[in-house]
């Protein structure tokens, strides 16, 4: 491990150390927070108990649809837009001011429409990921170098496989950001719709925790999802290095 | 000298069509010019006066306004023929891919058989001095042996015609001579018929058997000289008296179409403000 890395364990056992100190001698109240190790204990206990199986289920499962959808389509929204000049011309205010717009005041209308269906959170998960994904896919497009299509046609290659041979590549580091931004959005966004209003998840059952005062439920669901998001965002940023070190990232 | 036309253009003229508030760009033309059989031919001008145009158009990447090409024999519009390879000044590596991988990626493309493509890839990496370097990506190496990639790249198609778009524009002037010898090698080795387009005089002189000096835009050939260098030289050349002497004349021609280019450069630059 490098310098770095430990200085950054070291920074982040530090605080948990801290917060462990203050909740056992009583500088912070144990029926606002609990101790750290009470939390992963109650953890441990939790899923030990099968509990909480069918929640993990579903968000996690919604989660993974969202993501999907919202790669998918935004990759093949930005890649039309992107061929379209004047519709992206058109569009581009909206996708700048897009996230200045609090998208989860439709969550209502959309329960009215679908009713309390994983629908509504899927809808409002894809409306919040999907624009960091179109954005990441314009901007991938527009950083591939000119020189490239001139290869391409030096080669006598088609539109297509000049878009999967040449372009999608040299568009990857963008359109791997968009991935990322996609998967951190799509999370928050499921994990909030299920907290204001839905019959189950695991966002239902931390708002269920927090109105019961049961604390060790609830710290242990927050553990759980922070561990979940920093397991996910460590994977895809470390992939996100290794490929960046391949290619030299900052390369002129 | 060998005499044998393989490619020939025809009052040959590119106008840009025009763009919003820009009028149309007479960019090139006419010109007129036959490429012998196995030359190595280049071409200098000022800057913005059309080599790159001319190259393009040439190399099937544009078509023509007015006029014709032909490569050995027949007409080039619109798309690159087969046995024209491409060399362009900006890297066109793939970061994304080993020097391996990058040269072999044409033939992977046409669908030449593995071992085939071994074979040449091989033999490619080897003769650009890359073979410790078959495993690195792009990233891994000077802006010289990125260019020698896309060369290994284009010279792995065996083309019959290499155009080469100012290669070393972007390297130091001691590479760029070293790189000189490297395409001086090449050409002898594969008898291919080398086209370059340089804005350095001293590269021209010394890697041509012809060079073909161009006007400020719309750029016409204004003058054509023939070196006379030995088939086996490289950059020792530069010491020759000879070379004193080419380089002179090319200045001379060049030198008031540079001007006319940096006043175009500067009337367009006062239309602007």
């Amino acid at each position: 491990m490098t310098r770095v890395g430990l200085i950054r364990i070291a920074v982040i056992v530090a605080l948990i150390g801290a917060l462990e100190l203050a909740c056992r001698i009583g500088w912070i109240n144990h029926r606002i927070v609990i101790a750290p190790s009470e939390m992963a204990r109650a953890l441990v206990a939790l899923l030990a108990s099968g509990a909480l199986n069918a929640d993990i289920a579903r968000t996690l499962g919604v989660v993974a649809i969202v993501v999907v959808l919202s790669i998918t389509l935004g990759f093949a929204a930005g890649l039309l837009i992107h061929a379209l000049p004047r519709l992206r011309e058109a569009l581009d205010p909206l996708f700048a001011t897009y996230y200045a717009v609090p998208i989860f005041i439709f969550y209502p209308v959309l329960i009215a429409i679908f009713g309390l269906s994983p629908i509504p959170i899927v809808l409002i998960g894809v409306a919040t990921a999907i624009v960091a994904m179109i954005i990441a896919t314009l901007n991938g497009l527009d950083r591939v170098p000119r020189v490239l299509t001139k290869v391409a046609r030096v080669h006598r290659l088609g539109r297509f496989a000049t878009a999967m041979t040449l372009q999608l590549p040299a568009a990857a580091p963008y359109l791997f950001t968009g991935v990322k931004l996609s998967v951190s959005y799509g999370f928050i966004a499921v994990i909030a719709a299920e907290f204001i209003l839905s019959p189950a998840g695991l966002g239902r059952d931390i708002a269920d925790a927090y109105a019961d005062f049961n604390n060790r439920r609830m710290y242990a669901l927050i553990l759980f999802l922070l561990l979940i998001a920093t397991v996910v965002n460590t994977v895809l940023h470390t992939l996100d290095m290794r490929w960046a070190e391949r290619r030299g990232a900052g390369r002129s | 000298m060998p005499r044998e036309v393989h490619a020939h253009v025809a009052a040959v003229t590119r106008t840009y069509a025009a763009a919003g508030d820009h009028p149309p760009v007479h960019a090139l033309g006419p010109v007129d010019l036959e490429l012998r059989k196995g030359e190595f031919f280049a071409v200098i001008g000022p800057s913005g006066c059309g080599k790159s145009t001319f190259l393009e158009v040439l190399a099937g990447l544009q078509r023509p306004t007015a006029g014709a090409v032909t490569f050995e024999g027949k007409p080039v519009s619109g798309s690159v023929a087969d046995g024209i390879g491409v060399v362009f000044q900006e890297d066109a590596s793939f970061p994304w891919l080993t020097v391996w991988d990058n040269a072999a990626f044409g033939l992977r493309r046409s669908g030449v058989r593995e071992a085939e493509v071994r074979r040449r890839v091989e033999d490619a990496v080897a003769f650009m001095g890359l073979k410790d370097f078959a495993r690195a990506y792009p990233s891994q190496l000077s802006g010289g042996m990125r260019q020698r990639v896309c060369i290994a790249r284009t010279l792995v198609l065996q083309p019959r015609l290499i155009l080469l778009d100012e290669p070393f524009g972007a390297l130091d002037a001691q590479t760029r001579l070293l790189m000189g010898d490297e395409v001086l090698r090449l050409w002898r080795t594969t008898g291919a018929t080398v086209l370059l387009i340089t804005h350095a005089l001293d590269e021209a002189a010394m890697l041509a058997d012809r060079v073909g000096a161009m006007s400020a835009r719309p750029g016409r050939f204004i003058e054509i000289i023939e070196t006379g260098w030995p088939r086996e030289r490289d950059s020792g050349i530069v010491a020759e008296a000879g070379f004193g002497e080419i380089t002179g004349r090319l200045w001379e021609r060049l030198r008031g179409e540079s001007m006319k280019a940096l006043g175009h450069a500067a009337v367009t630059a006062m239309a602007a403000e």
